[in-house]
């Protein structure tokens, strides 16, 4: 679909959109509807969009798949990382009370970071997914 | 970090170093931070059940909300034990896995099998620690799932539709205990264990609840290969990975195994679900038709790997019996054999694995003249073999002869009887190796193997040492169990 201008005019317009709807899902997820994982999805969705416009090899290029593995692992950290901070200022793991000396706001601020760690991993596993089937007996062809 | 934070950096640690070790993207690294792992949660559980022995149940609260409306995790002297197991058959698999690991999976893989070996772990000592009933299903999955991917890592293709059997399986289980949990949550209006007990006490046998435990039932029964639910279990174990083969077949049906008693004596209380509900002779019957059942398979199976496996079937269906039985006494007889066949079944596996890397495979062919080629190897697993039938002097005897005891302390002399029968029958596959290692000739022109590598050897030998040392001097065993049993039937009532 790479000859084809109007679907690549269109999708280079949509993508930013759908980032940014992500990021919007992801930090008013406290709010409203939405959260780290809603908002993994959608992000993963806009790369696989401009995967299907522009190719796998496109895509690995542009979300290269060690990057990829390192947001799968790097979310859980974020959210152990969370608890662990929980546990270094003195209080139970994943206590969010303790991080900051206002326990509301602290605990806004713990979901904030556990959220985002969601969001990460499930961006992760989403693309890595995609990229493990997409590749699927391509990979030989694309390379050659 | 303070010892108050045990409970959770025991489930923490491991879930950590998981992805650490996907970050850091080395089979060398993935191996050095898993090694170091196992050691920190195996002094911790040592540390949480030396402190339980003397100050009684420990709370943690995660997230610092009170129980019952925060998760909590509650350790006492059983589930700290089992706890000890779990970390402890981690911390001797890791010198061994080196070696065994380098030479079953290729080397882009090895940093993703240690980041599984580390979820697997963390999932195994949460569904031990946890105090919550969703909590233990999370885990319940996260140590299931990198079980499944861990068994397909296996070198032979047959790990591939192997895992995917355990995958349904362990997935329908699974279910059924999140239905079953559904069940109590509607019934009890709480998640917490503690709680659930003390607002099921006197009220048990309503319908729902009835339902909830039969549900939980199935679909722990399957995680433990409760026969004839054990079909995934001989697969599983004989196409996995050598150190898998061992660290699951010493840690994850025992955890299914406590879970069970969790939910039958500190939840619902020994009283509802023995007394008004006919689960005993059921579970009775289950159990002594494994001991027949399996044992009777294992004696046919053309592998070794395959003839423990059915041999573990066999050895689960003592533990269940000692449950079945409903008393003080067959509860600690069912969690020193939980401890006691964790220990000799990881000594043997890791054995199988050390065969399994000098021959190629553990096929009885393969096998002929062992005791000659690699007689160090060749004599600790008749040791380890003696302990599966029960000979006394070796650990296996201590639990079974205390099942025996607890038995005769109900009357029920045909439990008895079918425990000291059916070790005839292990007699029969124990023999089939010893047969096959010292009254044949090894295969004409094989090269003589010699035996594995110290690193695998020696942790091999000191898990078969502990076999013989529990089986000579079995007091600290039976004690732990015994106040393992207390533990479990005085929580939360």
């Amino acid at each position: 679909m790479k000859s084809d201008i109007i679907l690549r005019v269109v999708a280079k317009i949509l993508i930013p959109f759908a980032l940014m709807f992500a990021l919007y899902v992801q930090f008013h997820g406290d709010y409203g509807p939405g959260g780290g994982f809603q908002a993994g999805v959608v992000i993963a969705a806009a790369v696989v969009f401009y995967a299907v416009i522009f190719g796998l090899a496109a895509a690995r290029r542009a979300v290269p798949e060690p990057v990829v593995e390192s947001m799968v692992a790097l979310g859980v950290l974020v959210y152990a990382g969370v608890g662990i901070a929980g546990l270094l200022l003195g209080g139970n793991f994943l206590d969010y009370f303790v991080l900051d000396p206002d326990p509301v706001h602290g605990q806004h601020r713990g979901i904030f970071w556990v959220e985002a760690g969601v969001g990460i991993t499930v961006s992760g596993v989403m693309l890595k997914i995609f990229y493990i089937f997409a590749g699927r007996g391509r990979d030989f062809e694309e390379d050659s | 970090m303070p010892a108050e934070h045990f409970p959770v950096l025991l489930a923490v640690v491991p879930l950590v170093a998981a992805p650490l070790i996907v970050v850091a993207r080395s089979g060398f690294l993935g191996w050095a931070i898993a090694f170091a792992v196992a050691a920190a949660t195996a002094a911790m559980s040592a540390s949480l059940l030396a402190r339980v022995t003397v100050e009684g149940t420990i709370s943690y609260a995660i997230g610092s909300w009170p129980p019952p409306w925060g998760i909590e995790y509650r350790v006492d002297a059983a589930n700290a034990l089992v706890a000890l197991l779990v970390s402890a058959m981690a911390l001797v698999a890791m010198p061994y896995a080196r070696r065994s690991v380098t030479a079953e999976i290729g080397q882009e893989r090895q940093y993703l099998f240690y980041a599984l070996l580390m979820l697997c772990l963390s999932g195994l000592l949460g569904i031990a620690l946890t105090g919550d009933a969703f909590n233990l299903f999370v885990f319940l999955e996260i140590s299931s799932l990198a079980t499944y991917v861990l068994i397909a890592l296996g070198r032979d293709r047959r790990a591939l539709t192997a895992a995917y059997q355990y995958l349904i399986l362990g997935t329908t289980g699974a279910t059924l205990y999140i239905i079953g949990v559904g069940m109590l949550y509607l019934a009890t209006g709480t998640l917490n264990f503690a709680d659930m007990a003390a607002r099921l006490d006197g009220v048990a046998d309503t319908r729902p609840l009835v339902v909830g435990l039969a549900f939980i039932t199935a679909g722990i029964g399957l995680k433990l290969a409760l026969f004839p639910l054990h079909a995934w279990l001989p697969n599983a174990y004989t196409y996995a990975p050598s150190v898998v083969s061992a660290f699951l077949a010493a840690t994850a049906t025992k955890v299914s195994l406590y879970v069970l008693m969790r939910v039958y004596f500190s939840v619902f209380g020994a009283d509802a679900v023995f007394r008004d509900l006919p689960i005993g002779p059921v579970l009775a019957v289950l159990s002594v038709a494994a001991l027949f059942v399996a044992s009777a398979a294992a004696i046919v199976q053309k592998d070794l790997k395959r003839l423990l496996a059915f041999s573990s079937v066999g050895q689960i269906g003592y533990i269940t019996l000692g449950i079945s039985l409903g008393s003080a006494t067959g509860l600690a007889a069912a969690m020193a054999h939980v401890v006691n066949h964790g220990i000799t079944k990881g000594a043997l596996f890791l054995l199988a694995g050390a065969m399994a890397l000098r021959l190629g495979g553990t096929g009885f062919d393969r096998l002929a003249g062992l005791g000659r080629t690699m007689p160090v190897a060749a004599f600790a697993f008749v040791l380890g073999g003696l302990s599966l039938i029960g000979v006394p002097g070796t650990a296996g005897f201590a639990s079974k002869w205390a099942l025996v005891a607890a038995a005769m302390g109900a009357g029920q002399w045909w439990i008895v009887a079918a425990v000291l029968l059916s070790s005839l029958l292990a007699v029969a596959y124990v023999w089939r190796f010893v047969e096959c290692a010292y009254f044949r000739e090894p295969p004409a022109g094989a090269p003589s193997p010699g035996e594995a590598p110290w690193e695998m050897t020696a942790p091999a030998l000191a898990m078969t040492a502990a076999v013989v040392a529990l089986g000579l001097h079995a007091t600290p065993v039976l004690d732990a169990a015994t106040r393992a049993a207390a533990a479990l039937m005085g929580a939360g009532r």
